[in-house]
């Protein structure tokens, strides 16, 4: 059996940051997000203020930087998208190290580089202190939708059966011959694509079925009581409240 | 069909594949509803309003543990048909110990499933069903997948418990080792009912069934 496929993005600890209810977490990093996008882009100052803040969480929650940096690949695409609106953005144009550049792309640029960074700073710093499974227990408590939570409570436990089943099916394609080389095999691997979805859809029944013969009627029963104290609202308000004060002070200036 | 088990007798249902014991294990509890007839489960007509209750009393046990262990922890999963029933607080807390305790798989507490052996996989499966305290523990093929060792602890751990016990399997040896009584479910009729030695020791019973011992398997005891 794997390891836990989705435990890497996970950091165990036991940190101050570690121990907050994960409802606190999650609307602490929500709450960020939304005062960096409300910055505007100009107040140049306050992202550096932002960038220092996201710095001081992870060294509380003793997550090393090298840690954060791996799992920020999942932003370059917008990387991409942000190089490239300089060079192809339209209106008045600045010569920098020979290449022509729109400044109205430049600042464009800029704003989606450093808003994303930092979204995505903060949510790897979410993952990585708080399992997965109680951030969904954080989310139910949040009153996100049961039926959403409940499907995402189910694809992380059978994300690792599902991978084992397509494994054992390349296994067993390969053991026959076939290695997948060219368009012309697409047609296999995807009736095998098929096949998978057929198994999961059956096991998704049986699923159901061991689920309604413990008298499940709908709804989760709520086991683990997560209640978070003014004190720990307190502390994961931090984050967000700092941030709201440095973009407060772009008005009163 | 009328099949009468008395408390705490362990009984084995046999029948060769496509026999009809999953359906009729799935009719225990009111998951599958009967076609035409009536099912009763200790007097009490599976019905819609008595399906809690059926439930409770009748604790399934399915074949592969992946589809039973749906939680993302094992307290949870143990936890889960309790939980259903209106458990809570610190009466929950003790039914998902005392389950795990009996079959030894406590440590195991806030695994995930998914990193557990095959064989602990089964015995938690159990648990989470012995957590809702059933009156009668109905097993679909405990014995496939195990290892010989697992397959040695299960039956100790079945021995162990005190509650009734419906096994369907077609592992002739493990039902001679841990049931009385034996059934055979042949064609959705019962075959044959009686001790367990003797209807194995049947060969014709068996054969016009479906069902043979396995090779170089004799009865212990019995003349041959």
């Amino acid at each position: 059996m794997g390891a836990g496929h989705h435990h890497r993005i996970h950091r165990p600890g036991d940190s101050p940051v570690h121990r907050l209810p994960p409802q606190c977490k999650l609307l602490a990093a929500a709450a960020f997000a939304v005062v960096v996008v409300a910055t505007p882009r100009e107040y140049v100052a306050a992202f550096a203020v932002y960038a220092a803040l996201l710095a001081v969480v992870a060294a509380v929650a003793r997550v090393p930087p090298g840690f954060v940096l791996r799992r920020m690949v999942i932003e370059v695409p917008f990387v991409v998208f942000a190089v490239a609106l300089p060079i192809v953005g339209l209106g008045e144009r600045v010569e920098v190290a020979g290449l022509s550049l729109s400044v109205e792309g430049l600042w464009a640029g800029w704003n989606i580089l450093a808003k994303a960074t930092l979204g995505v700073v903060a949510s790897v710093l979410l993952a990585a202190t708080t399992e997965p499974r109680m951030l969904l227990l954080g989310a139910q408590r949040l009153r996100v939708p049961p039926l959403l939570v409940q499907i995402a409570m189910f694809m992380l436990r059978y994300m690792d059966v599902v991978l084992d089943e397509m494994r054992r099916m390349r296994v067993a394609r390969e053991s026959r011959g076939f290695v997948a080389r060219d368009v012309r095999h697409i047609p296999v691997v995807a009736r095998s694509a098929g096949a998978l979805f057929i198994r999961s859809y059956e096991r998704g029944e049986r699923v159901h079925l061991a689920m309604l013969s413990r008298g499940y009627a709908g709804s989760m029963p709520i086991i683990q009581d997560l209640s978070a104290s003014r004190g720990q609202w307190g502390v994961a308000g931090l984050l967000p409240g700092l941030a709201l004060l440095v973009l407060g002070l772009w008005y009163v200036m | 069909m009328d099949l009468r088990i008395e408390r705490g007798e362990r009984v084995a249902l046999l029948g060769p594949n496509g026999a009809g014991k999953t359906t009729l294990v799935m009719h225990l509890n009111g998951i599958l509803t009967a076609g035409h007839g009536t099912v009763t489960v200790a007097g009490l007509p599976v019905r819609g309003d008595t399906l809690k209750e059926i439930r409770r009393r009748v604790g399934l046990v399915f074949q592969d543990p992946d589809d039973q262990l749906f939680m993302p922890t094992v307290r949870e999963d143990v936890a889960f048909g309790p939980a259903n029933l209106g458990v809570r607080g610190a009466e929950l807390e003790r039914r998902v110990h005392d389950a795990l305790e009996r079959v030894g798989m406590l440590d195991a507490l806030d695994r995930p499933p998914h990193h557990l052996s095959f064989g602990q996989r089964r015995r938690v499966a159990v648990a989470t069903v012995l957590a809702m305290e059933p009156e009668i523990l109905v097993l679909d093929e405990p014995s496939s997948n195990l290892d010989p060792a697992s397959r040695r602890e299960l039956a100790e751990i079945l021995r162990s418990l005190d509650v009734t016990v419906l096994m369907v399997t077609h592992d002739l040896p493990y039902a001679l080792e841990l049931c009385e009584r034996a059934l055979i479910l042949s064609d959705g009729v019962i075959a044959a009912d009686g001790p367990t030695r003797e209807i194995l020791a049947d060969e014709a019973l068996l054969s016009e069934h479906r069902l043979e011992l396995p090779y170089g398997f004799a009865i212990p005891g019995a003349r041959s």
